[in-house]
């Protein structure tokens, strides 16, 4: 059925999509106002904007999950309307969200064809089944895949390439990708471009939504700007440069938007000594009062799981880490924490957040749930926590998920600051955040750092780990590859990071 | 911040429907034209609202306790003939009774947490067993008596000045109610609604998950204990005392706008869930209702309870073919 | 949570298994079964008395079509994501449906079957209904509606009623050798479940419903539909339970399906078939092993002249020993 994607010529683009003057209100509040975008066959087209843009609005109107309230939907020029997800599958249209959308315990056959399996005589045709399935990956050079494998055995970039067989098994045309690299190891990301290329050079027309700017620019011919909810403007990608796309996108040139390192190190605060475990191994560092110590390597090459150990959920088996120059053994998250560690971890939805609980209820949680007696009591300075960590909330008593994802972020930040930590470890702690609070965030961790708190910074955005740390350290395959002076340029920390390049441990 | 004491979420519906009862009532018998009725219907509610206290805390948590039913039925039955009719034996009993409460949560909450069973399989299995057990150990029908004094908890009263006679039943009632508020305004009843609500934050926080699910199938047991104790001294003893209670707590917890699956919702308005639902059945008494159907109604409610929390005002909008999906994002 | 991600990213690129020889939910419980029939034969033998005769094959077949039946229906519904507590009642309903319809004659068999799975029907479609349209939780509009029918039988009913004429009582004692026909029947009926859980499109979208519902919606996956058809067909085998145990009993009989327990003794064996509460895995074999071993471990308590009331203490013991298995299991599984 899909196998016999045309390719149709790039030179004279075929209007596959084109959204006029959408607008869609949730109870009465405008989320999209008069969008228009137009798809070409054979395009990568970037969709850009700042959380509560109304991106991934547009995108649920484009797969039939929400209805606009006015605005036409013209596919291959003729107008239709979608009540449901399987109206737009019917027209062409796949949604790669962000989530897969596969179900774990079958296989990956009967994921690709989940509500379109072929019958033959009144039973499931299986036998077809995985026939045009591997037809599929092969088409797309995927053929490291197995049609009857569990999905659950899959990596998670494979799962990405099930999930785009299974949109193309619908006959996809347009294939809307919604932030596909936010899962994706540094290695795999590579691949997925490979796919996307692929793909735009088949005929799909590819809408790619993503937060990273390397990305867009890497992949994209055109860019779609979109801004409070209205559509700010559409340019080939050539025509423009990253800080433009931010004017756009933000409606304002962006001061600087890294704060100045002002700070002064002072004592060692937490100190590895041939620390590892599993993961990690023979790691010597320490993280001084005042500073920010960025942690910087591919994914997998053992960030997380430092922070993980020194924080007690897997912890260290070889060497000491010593707190304040007393050598301690964390065996938990609760000693981690009474002895004055906090951690904001990389998954804010299933790590960080009770999403059903109040703003104050999750600020407090952990001096609640960790601290004994005087100190679980004294909830009083509520207000002065908040203000500090610059909460927008309608007021302690909201339910944290209705918040922005910036705003959650400075729940989180103040959640730790209440049990005042010594020693705080954050682990992408912007992703998923927009510009604006993206700024205020580092504004916070470097006062944080200047009151003498001790902070070890997790990230893959590379940009974000080089303008705000004072060190660098890089990680490369569970080991120490090197550690640079903030400010360093990216090649030296991708060098350190990739072991093409051997660098000195300080 | 408002300085006014504030409800929680969901506990405005339940105070209306409760509301309505109460006047419907005094409109329905004479007997509620003064507080002697409404008195003697919150006697008769102490044990239901003590249970779905009990229950409240187990569902806001994250779990289901399908065994407190068989709990009761097994301490009435203990109760009667290990007290035999003799008052010096009262005492000892009734910590007895208590004791096996808190054994029983502990037992079904260690299963839960350590075991990794899911709670509701964990009270199923546990249900069969009381039932079984005490049958076997009763030898099917029940035997011996109450004493005079065991009984005072659930039927006596005390001459209180303002409101005559106060029965022990609802000083018993009023005291678990104000010991369960003020446990969920504590640090740790937060705490407990956030383990509901996703156990893996307070983990990270460095709560102790295991430890507060515990309390709360802990907390169910001994509260079904204490109902256990009122309903014997109420109802006398029988075999079917505790039939079909679980889940008339768990329909009073829900009618209180909890959210099945945890992290939501006020004890206060499980308590009023409770108390709703005596009055409702009392009211459908009065209206000559045949009693066969209390069932019946306690079937629709339910129904309709959760509907209302699903859909909100908006029920009446579910009709409509396309109503608009709130989004999240 | 991205623990658990990084960790699977560490096994990225293991080659698939391939089919080797693998553990199964299906086979431990046949294991179990084969088990306890060896330990029970034992226990009866130095007891005086044999397990497997004719008699007790009998009894464990008999035993076992009952609930056999519900717990298949309760299957589907399992799988699906759901959960149906109103079978007990709805066993007898249908029973009493039967019977009254049938009163005695054998001219009104066929009307008076149609007729119970008519109302069975109808009672899975409000469960699907209520639990699809209305947004309830299963667990609640099932006992919700189970609660309805116990008001109904209470107002209506004080004890057994209708009666079902002789030609018709042949279906609860007829057999074949040691085999009760209604037993083979039972068989047949779970060997077309399987089928179509296996099999069919439906089957399919009732493990997609249950292994994700947002999933599956996206997926193009008609998920109200699929829940209110498992509803259904889970229904009318409770339906088919009625009808059977009228002819046993001859007559309908208002509290025969809650005085056995049906409705969590179905999900027991369920459950003891390891199929996941949650839904999304699991399916029928297991279950007729589940309600095999429920129902063998009755006999054997018979033939030991055991206390009636001991049963219920095992049972408990079982179901929870086998699910913390099952969930030992699985958690193992997880951090290999």
């Amino acid at each position: 059925m899909a196998v016999t994607h045309g390719t149709s010529g790039a030179d004279d683009p075929v209007a596959v999509v084109r959204l006029e003057g959408i607008e869609k209100s949730f109870f009465g509040v405008p989320v999209l106002r008069g969008v228009d975008l137009l798809l070409h066959a054979g395009e990568v087209h970037a969709l850009v904007g700042e959380n509560g843009a109304g991106k991934s609005t547009l995108l649920k109107v484009l797969a039939g999950v929400h209805r606009p309230d006015s605005g036409r939907i013209v596919v291959r020029d003729e107008e239709v309307s979608f009540t449901a997800p399987r109206d737009a599958q019917a027209a062409g249209i796949a949604i790669i969200h962000q989530e897969f959308t596969l179900l774990e315990h079958r296989t990956v056959a009967e994921n690709v064809f989940l509500g379109r399996e072929p019958v033959r005589r009144g039973q499931v045709d299986r036998r077809a089944m995985e026939t045009q399935t591997r037809q599929l990956l092969d088409w797309l050079g995927e053929d490291g895949i197995e049609p009857g494998t569990e999905v659950a055995r899959l990596s998670v970039a494979r799962k990405q390439v099930v999930e785009i067989v299974k949109a193309l098994s619908a006959d996809a045309k347009v294939l809307a990708m919604d932030e596909p690299t936010a899962a994706l190891a540094d290695n795999e990301v590579e691949l997925l471009y490979g796919l996307v290329r692929r793909l735009r050079d088949r005929g799909i027309a590819i809408l790619y939504v993503s937060h990273r700017m390397r990305e867009v620019f890497d992949l994209s011919s055109r860019i779609t700007v979109l801004k409070d909810g209205a559509f700010v403007t559409c340019v080939p990608t050539a025509d423009l440069d990253t800080d433009q796309v931010v004017r756009h996108m933000v409606g304002r040139p962006l001061e600087a938007l890294y704060p100045e390192r002002t700070s002064v190190p002072g004592a060692v605060r937490i100190a590895l000594r041939g620390a590892g475990n599993e993961r990690v191994r023979n790691l010597t560092f320490d993280v001084r009062a005042g500073e920010i110590v960025g942690l910087a390597g591919l994914q997998g090459s053992g960030r997380s799981a430092i922070a993980r150990a020194i924080w007690g959920v897997e912890p260290f088996t070889t060497g000491t880490v010593e707190l304040d120059g007393v050598p301690t053994r964390v065996t938990g998250p609760r000693t981690a924490v009474r002895k004055g560690i906090g951690y904001v971890t990389e998954d804010r939805k299933g790590e960080g957040l009770a999403l059903r609980q109040s703003v104050r209820d999750n600020t407090l949680l952990v001096r609640r749930a960790a601290c004994r007696g005087a100190a679980a009591r004294q909830a009083a300075d509520l207000t002065r926590l908040l203000g500090a960590v610059g909460v927008v909330a309608r007021g302690p008593h909201q339910e944290v998920r209705y918040l922005s994802g910036g705003n959650q972020q400075k729940v989180v930040l103040g959640k730790w600051l209440a049990v005042r930590p010594r020693v705080l470890i954050v682990d992408e702690p912007t992703r998923g955040v927009d510009v604006g609070a993206k700024q205020t965030l580092y504004r916070l961790l470097r006062d944080l750092a200047d009151d003498g708190m001790a902070i070890l910074m997790i990230s893959s955005e590379l940009p974000e780990l080089i303008g705000m740390s004072d060190r660098i350290l890089v990680m490369h395959e569970g080991a120490l590859a090197g550690v640079l002076p903030g400010g360093a340029d990216e090649e030296a920390v991708m060098g350190l990071a990739t072991g093409h390049q051997p660098g000195a441990v300080a | 911040m408002r300085a006014r004491p504030r409800l929680a979420d969901g506990t405005g519906p339940v105070l209306v429907v409760l509301l309505i009862l109460l006047v419907g009532l005094a409109f329905a018998g004479p007997a509620y034209a003064e507080p002697g009725g409404y008195l003697a219907l919150l006697k008769r509610a102490a044990p239901l609202v003590v249970l779905a206290v009990g229950q409240y805390f187990v569902i806001v948590s994250g779990g289901f306790d399908l065994s407190v039913g068989s709990l009761v039925t097994a301490e009435v039955v203990v109760a009667a003939r290990l007290v035999n009719g003799d008052d010096a034996n009262t005492g000892w009993v009734i910590a007895l009774l208590l004791g096996c409460g808190i054994l029983v949560g502990l037992v079904n909450g260690l299963i839960t947490t350590k075991l990794l069973v899911p709670s509701f399989i964990v009270t199923l299995g546990m249900l069969l067993v009381l039932d079984g057990a005490v049958f076997l150990w009763s030898g099917g029908a029940p035997r011996g008596a109450l004493s005079p004094s065991f009984r005072l908890i659930g039927r006596g009263s005390v001459d209180v000045p303002v409101l005559g006679q106060l029965p022990w039943s609802v000083i018993v009632l009023l005291v678990v109610v104000a010991a369960a508020v003020w446990f969920m305004r504590s640090g740790t009843g937060r705490t407990l609604l956030a383990v509901g609500d996703n156990e893996n934050v307070v983990r990270l926080a460095g709560g102790r998950v295991d430890r507060l699910r515990l309390l709360a199938f802990v907390l169910s047991g001994l509260l079904a204990s204490v109902a256990a104790i009122l309903l014997a001294g109420f109802a006398g003893v029988s075999a079917q005392v505790g039939e079909g209670l679980e889940f008339r707590a768990i329909t009073a917890v829900v009618l209180g706008g909890v959210l099945l699956g945890g992290g939501r919702g006020s004890v206060v308005a499980a308590a009023a869930g409770a108390l709703s639902l005596e009055a409702l059945f009392s009211l459908l008494n009065l209206l000559g209702v045949s009693g066969a159907l209390e069932s019946a109604v306690q079937g629709v409610i339910i129904i309709a309870a959760v509907a209302y929390a699903a859909h909100g005002a908006g029920l009446w909008r579910v009709l409509r073919p396309h109503r608009p999906v709130p989004d999240t994002a | 949570m991205s623990a658990v991600r990084e960790r699977a990213r560490g096994r990225s690129d293991v080659p698939p298994r391939t089919r080797t020889f693998v553990i199964t939910p299906v086979l431990v419980v046949y294991l179990a079964l084969a088990v306890l029939l060896v330990v029970g034969s034992v226990l009866v033998g130095v007891h005086g008395g044999v397990l497997l005769d004719h008699g007790g094959i009998l009894n464990i077949l008999t035993r076992g079509t009952v609930l056999g039946l519900v717990a298949i229906g309760q299957t589907l519904v399992i799988v699906t994501g759901s959960l149906d507590l109103s079978v007990a009642y709805l066993v007898g309903l249908c029973s009493l449906v039967a019977a009254e319809t049938m009163a005695g004659s054998p001219a009104m068999i066929v009307p008076g079957v149609l007729a119970a799975l008519v109302v069975a029907a109808v009672v899975g479609l409000v469960n699907g209904l209520v639990i699809t349209v209305l947004k309830a939780n299963a667990f609640i509009a099932t006992l919700g509606v189970a609660l309805v029918l116990r008001g109904y039988l209470e107002h209506n009913y004080t004890g057994p009623a209708g009666s079902v004429p002789r030609a018709f009582q042949h279906i609860g004692y007829d057999r074949i050798g040691p085999v009760p026909v209604a037993a083979l029947l039972m068989l047949l009926l779970a060997a077309a479940a399987w089928w179509y859980l296996r099999r069919t499109r439906t089957g399919y979208h009732m493990y997609a419903v249950g292994g994700d519902v947002d999933v599956a919606r996206l997926s193009g996956v008609r998920t109200g539909r699929t829940i209110v058809t498992a509803h259904v067909l889970c229904a009318v085998m409770a339906g088919l339970a009625g009808v059977f145990l009228a002819g046993r009993l001859g007559s309908g009989a208002p509290y025969v399906g809650t005085d056995a327990g049906y409705d969590l003794e179905s999900i027991a064996a369920v459950v003891l078939g390891g199929t996941a509460l949650a839904g999304g895995r699991g399916g029928v074999a297991g279950t007729i092993g589940g309600v095999l071993i429920l129902s063998t471990l009755d006999t054997i308590f018979d033939d030991l002249g055991l206390d009636s009331f001991f049963k219920d203490v095992v049972r408990g013991v079982v179901l929870i020993v086998a699910v913390a298995l099952y969930a030992r299991r699985r958690a193992a599984r997880r951090s290999t």
